[in-house]
């Protein structure tokens, strides 16, 4: 499994065609984004929320799971800060996502950070290549159409929530799971991290009842650490090694 | 109630703003050494599986296995059969809802 493939020319496809590739690659994953934002706006209304909160947090937040871990807490009693706390640690597995992203993007370190908010799960998994770098292109047209999917539903949701009726008969809850193993099938074909794969799942399950919501995720993301081990030449000392 | 909501707006927009950019901020356009790209490529898998387990079996902070959980490897078994994704989360809901309404 060691590779030794040589960092790609970044213009190895026209930043165009990348785009494009990206948004009808995207775009299955935008109609399941829509199911899932319609049943976050019902969840949210039903909270208390404005609606027109509801959909700003949808346009400016932008993370489907956070956003169900916040709206959860507040429909559950809690307070604002529990909510927001609850957020971000659910959002904690885009940090290493953005280090793993951060030397795939051009330009100075605000301009990065900005090309970094295009990250959701679906896209980053899918723009990654397989040497460790993404076609940021390609990242950009996936959100793109995601994000016109998360907030075309979050509207029908919260406009037309009271249609719905009872999500969890409907069996809404079975949606994101469902999203995110598709995701971990998709990158099963390629045919490498399945040990990984079963000990991050591992670790969460053990987590989960011992850990706030997002932190047995947050674990999980060391059992990629293992990609550590697989290295035949004796550690260098290169000061360079620990910068990531 | 109003207020609390967009207090809890806003805050997540920052939260979640300053999580996805802190990496490329520090990070530019330098190549990294193999060691880290073999703990990226890892990080995928890792990453949705266990965003799996906790969706599936997390309630509240308690490990819990219900309806949902036939659904999403329904779900999953059309997945292997390379249906599309929206025909993928379409039959767990239906699949959860079914066994919900039976039961």
């Amino acid at each position: 499994m060691r590779r030794t493939v040589p960092l790609p020319s970044a213009t190895a496809a026209a930043p165009r065609a990348a785009f494009r590739r990206g948004v009808r690659e995207g775009a299955p994953f935008a109609a399941a984004s829509l199911l899932l934002a319609a049943s976050f706006g019902v969840l949210a209304v039903d909270a208390g929320f404005p609606e027109l909160a509801v959909v700003v947090m949808s346009a400016i937040v932008f993370a489907g799971s956070a956003q169900f871990a916040a709206v959860t807490i507040i429909a559950a009693g809690g307070g604002p800060g529990a909510a927001v706390l609850a957020a971000t640690l659910v959002n904690s597995r885009f940090l290493p996502m953005g280090i793993a992203l951060g030397p795939s993007l051009p330009g100075g370190r605000w301009r990065r950070a900005a090309q970094g908010q295009a990250v959701v799960d679906a896209s980053w998994v899918m723009a990654a290549r397989a040497d460790g770098t993404f076609d940021r292109h390609y990242l950009f047209g996936n959100t793109g159409i995601q994000y016109v999917g998360w907030l075309g539903g979050t509207v029908l949701g919260v406009v037309g929530g009271g249609l719905l009726g009872d999500t969890d008969a409907l069996g809404f809850d079975a949606l994101y799971p469902t999203f995110f193993l598709v995701l971990l099938i998709q990158e099963m074909r390629k045919g490498r991290g399945r040990g990984v794969a079963a000990a991050g799942a591992a670790i969460a399950l053990v987590l989960i009842p011992l850990t706030p919501p997002g932190v047995p995720v947050l674990a999980a993301s060391l059992a990629a650490l293992i990609g550590l081990r697989r290295t035949h030449r004796p550690a260098p000392p290169s000061p360079t090694e620990g910068a990531t | 109630m109003t207020a609390d909501a967009w207090v809890v707006v806003g805050l997540c927009a920052v939260s979640t703003a300053t999580i996805k950019g802190i990496g490329p901020f520090a990070l530019g356009g330098r190549p990294l050494p193999a060691a880290a790209t073999r703990v990226i490529a890892l990080l995928a898998p890792a990453l949705l599986a266990a965003l799996v387990v906790t969706g599936v079996f997390s309630e509240n902070g308690h490990l819990h296995v219900g309806d949902e959980a036939v659904g999403v490897l329904a779900g999953g078994a059309a997945a292997l059969r390379d249906a599309s994704i929206l025909v993928c989360v379409v039959l767990a809901a239906v699949v959860t809802a079914a066994l919900r309404a039976l039961t």
